[in-house]
């Protein structure tokens, strides 16, 4: 005879209330042990295992990995022996916790509760327990709420009145009520619900509040969102003028966070405070094109998928060991750690690469970056730009190969476009930028030809480098590609 | 990506200063330091080491709780057990600590039960213990404002007149690397200087503060800026037990002594998140906890133990069982803790009777009266 209990996803960061269940590591009939790890799941600060509260069988996963789960929903159930040695029901508090506690409790009768929300999300903790906290009735001979409930002014008591009145007169019970209609057009709702209504897209002006004093609570704009269409109907006469909504919407809000927030902040961090130079080159890579196929047949390259990409990191890499200052960083402050003094800015040169790789993946654009690229032979940058390209996908690029890269590559031909103009990842000071390779009429060895051609962009800090220096880098790229025999030359 | 780029190998543990006291290196090997001497016996190595396990056993216990959503948070001291095991081993009874969140190891040698550490982060007390009790202070969360405590608590002792006699205390101020950019430690170190405080100041350099790392807090190693004060500033081997018990000890009894203020900056590593809503796989590299791991606190002790032929794998099972079971009970009793009474809250504010405060207990008793009986009372 076995006891099922539930474990429920706990807020395991200061009021974070939801989090994805990344990984389980237990099955039903496993064996598992106080504080052996069950699972790993990834809220919004962090990825974090967590460890199993209770010693028994597993009976149920409740929730599937990959699913977002808000914080107290039940994860997972285990068998627990009866009487054993774990927490069976260690305190009232801790005992509640089982599972009824997320039934929704029905109204006790005679308590006027307008507003009954779910599961509050607080700072720590599970929240709280609409359970734990259902109200008692306050006693009838209690005076109605309009009143003050401070007995004070009954009391009038010659300390009290050396104090700042606070009773003066009606004042005192006129600000405790609520003025029953706010009349300044905007629709009533608590600053959470706001922030909610505008994370979903939806118009608090469209809705009817069934809060308190006509306020609009969360459950009203979940129900707003689950029926659209009858949202336009309230607020008749703002509406004036603007053509009915057809069927879907019209715009759409889109929270910004993860990626999109990174992407974004670097961008802007990037942009406005290195001031760019883009420059272009056109290269007939037909020799480049040549050089990959051939390469392919070389053993050294059998078991890895090669791409004129490879080339063009190389070449980088050859340009880089050439010109090293276009490899650097501006730093605004001198840095502390190398002990250096004085108060001016300093330029860091780089005397490693770490290549980064934009990549585009389903989570949105990441630089992943080839630690130590210089010290690579071909196939061996081969077999890193496969494998970082690999993990960059499945998504399992860790913050280590995101940070610390000292120049990138955008590839942005992938998409079937001829050029751009990059921005920078922060730190560093260019970014190389290929466009596609297509058939194009080029005038080769004095004639006009088919041959394959394209474009080369370098964006550069113009901080770091001049335009000299950006363009001796983008043209010896270019001479690279166009005939890799430079590459014997330069190496 | 541009503090990661501009730095080279931070925190990797690699420490070029000849200036760092060790008594016991990594490997095990008890070595000897001129101004440093220490004496101990087996069994009191044995103890230091029961000590570092058990209150390293207490921290996983609670870690797991908080994960569990039993704590609120909680911070972590994996990897700090020397530093505060050697210091907290070196206090007397009348020696004042004052400590921040962290110093779970420091408030098990002043015998304040692991379970009021927990009722504090469980939400359900305020600190719980008594300060003057245990001599050591309710843990302080504003980072740093705790070393003007404990300057001014020093300041007092000195001017009881006890310094140099038997009845001579002294008090130690924890703190970490971040809290040395603070205002407030800057001014306890020119009062504690400029007063001869009996103060020890225990720097834990634990080489993050959250996720800043020091060289963005320092150009000179922490302890070389207490001879900008002047006083004494000294470097030891946080993770090194014998070597923070020897360097506290002399600081403490030179405060005692009436000499004035030492600041010991342990150089050490947080092995752990700094709190558990912290993910420090955004900010620094696996190399550098892996280098530190070869430091580790605790294996030094065992390494040294057997080497010495002063204890066996029996000694070291036992340990290990009774920390289990003590985590065990504390997890129990953790659980088990009652919600303290809405009036509770009044209890600890004011020393006496303090007029607005016992009017609003008064409106606030009857206010809870104001309900309908719920079957029994509340």
């Amino acid at each position: 005879m076995t006891e099922r209990k539930q474990f429920k996803l706990p807020d395991v960061g200061e009021g974070l209330t939801e989090a994805e269940i990344v990984k389980w590591h237990v099955k039903p009939g496993d064996q598992v042990e106080v504080n052996q790890t069950i699972v790993e799941i990834e809220t919004a600060k962090a990825v974090v295992e967590l460890p199993c509260p209770f010693e028994g069988t597993v009976g149920e996963l409740m929730v599937e990995e990959g699913q977002t789960v808000d914080v107290g929903v039940p994860i997972i159930s285990v068998d627990v022996a009866p009487d054993g040695s774990e927490p069976a029901a260690p305190s009232a508090s801790a005992a509640a916790d089982t599972s009824e506690d997320l039934v929704p409790q029905a109204d006790e009768p005679g308590v006027v509760q307008p507003e009954q929300p779910k599961r509050q999300p607080v700072l720590v903790g599970y929240g709280v327990k609409p359970g734990a906290t259902k109200r008692r009735a306050r006693k009838q001979a209690s005076p109605p709420p309009p009143s003050s409930p401070s007995p004070a002014p009954a009391a009038p008591a010659a300390a009290q009145a050396a104090r700042p009145a606070p009773t003066a007169g009606g004042a005192g019970t006129a600000t405790r009520s609520y003025p029953q209609v706010v009349d300044n057009g905007l629709p009533l709702a608590k600053p959470p619900v706001r922030k909610m209504a505008k994370d979903l897209g939806v118009d608090l002006a469209t809705i009817t509040g069934t809060g308190p004093r006509g306020s609009i609570t969360r459950e009203d704009v979940q129900q707003a969102l689950a029926a659209p269409a009858a949202a336009p109907v309230a607020a008749p006469g703002v509406q004036a003028g603007a053509p009915a909504a057809a069927a879907g919407v019209r715009e759409e809000r889109i929270a910004v966070r993860g990626v999109r927030k990174a992407t974004a902040n670097a961008m802007v961090a990037s942009a406005f405070t290195a001031p760019h130079v883009t420059e272009f080159v056109q290269v007939d890579v037909t020799r480049t094109v040549e050089a990959v196929r051939r390469l392919r047949d070389l053993p050294e390259f059998a078991d890895v998928k090669i791409s004129p990409l490879l080339l063009v990191a190389k070449a980088l890499l050859t340009a880089v060991a050439r010109y090293p200052m276009v490899n650097s960083t501006w730093v605004d402050a001198p840095n502390p750690s190398n002990g250096t003094s004085g108060g001016g800015a300093e330029i860091v040169v780089k005397h490693y690469v770490n290549l980064g790789i934009a990549a585009a993946t389903e989570r949105g654009l990441i630089v992943p970056n080839v630690k130590d690229a210089h010290t690579l032979s071909l196939p061996g940058l081969a077999r890193a730009l496969a494998e970082l390209t690999a993990t960059a996908r499945s998504g399992k690029a860790t913050p280590a190969d995101l940070t610390g890269g000292t120049i990138s590559i955008t590839n942005v031909g992938v998409f079937g476009v001829d050029t751009g103009t990059p921005i920078l990842t922060p730190g560093e000071s260019a970014i190389l930028c290929i466009g596609q390779i297509r058939d194009m009429p080029w005038v080769h060895e004095g004639e006009l030809a088919i041959r394959k051609v394209t474009t080369l962009a370098l964006s550069f800090d113009h901080r770091v480098i001049d335009g000299e220096l950006g363009s001796k880098v983008l043209r010896d790229v270019g001479a690279m590609l166009e005939d890799p025999l430079h590459f014997l030359a330069w190496t | 990506m541009t503090i990661d780029s501009v730095r080279g190998a931070p925190g990797s543990g690699e420490l070029a200063d000849s200036e760092l006291v060790q008594l016991l290196t990594p490997e095990g090997e008890r070595v000897d330091h001129p101004d440093y001497p220490l004496d101990i016996t087996a069994e009191e190595v044995r103890g230091l080491y029961r000590d570092l396990v058990t209150v390293r056993r207490i921290d996983l216990e609670a870690v797991a709780l908080t994960r569990q959503g039993e704590l609120g948070i909680w911070a972590s001291l994996l990897g700090q057990e020397a530093a505060q095991i050697g210091s907290g081993r070196a206090l007397t009874g009348n020696d004042m600590v004052f400590p921040t969140y962290r110093e779970h190891a420091v408030a098990y040698c002043r015998n304040v039960e692991p379970l009021k550490l927990l009722g504090l982060f469980r939400g359900v007390n305020h600190g719980g213990w008594d300060p003057k009790e245990h001599g050591f202070h309710l843990y302080t969360i504003v980072i740093g404002s705790q070393t003007l405590h404990a300057t001014g608590y020093a300041m007092g002792i000195q001017r009881d007149g006890v310094l140099g006699s038997d009845k001579a205390g002294a008090t130690i101020a924890y703190f970490g690397d971040g809290a040395t950019s603070q205002g407030d430690v800057n001014e306890s170190f020119v009062f504690a200087s400029v007063f001869n405080a009996p103060v020890v100041f225990f720097c834990q350099n634990n080489q993050w503060a959250i996720s800043e790392p020091l060289e963005k807090q320092s150009r000179i190693p922490l302890y070389k800026r207490a001879q900008g004060f002047g006083f004494p500033g000294v470097r030891v081997d946080g993770n090194d037990v014998l070597a923070c018990l020897a360097v506290t000890r002399k600081s403490l009894a030179h405060a005692r002594d009436g000499q004035g203020p030492t600041l010991i900056e342990a150089y050490t590593y947080r092995m752990g998140a700094h709190t558990t809503t912290d993910d420090p796989t955004r900010y620094r590299l696996k190399a550098e906890e892996e280098a530190w791991k070869a430091k580790d606190p605790i294996e030094r002790v065992k390494k040294y133990l057997v080497k010495e032929g002063e204890a066996d794998q029996a000694f070291f099972d036992e340990v290990e069982a009774e920390a289990k079971k003590m985590a065990t009970e504390l997890r129990k009793a953790c659980l088990a803790l009652p919600d303290p009474e809405p009036l509770a809250i009044f209890e600890h504010a004011y020393a006496e009777p303090h007029p607005l405060l016992t009017e609003e207990q008064e409106q606030f008793a009857a206010y809870l009266a104001s309900f309908e009986e719920e079957g029994t009372a509340r």
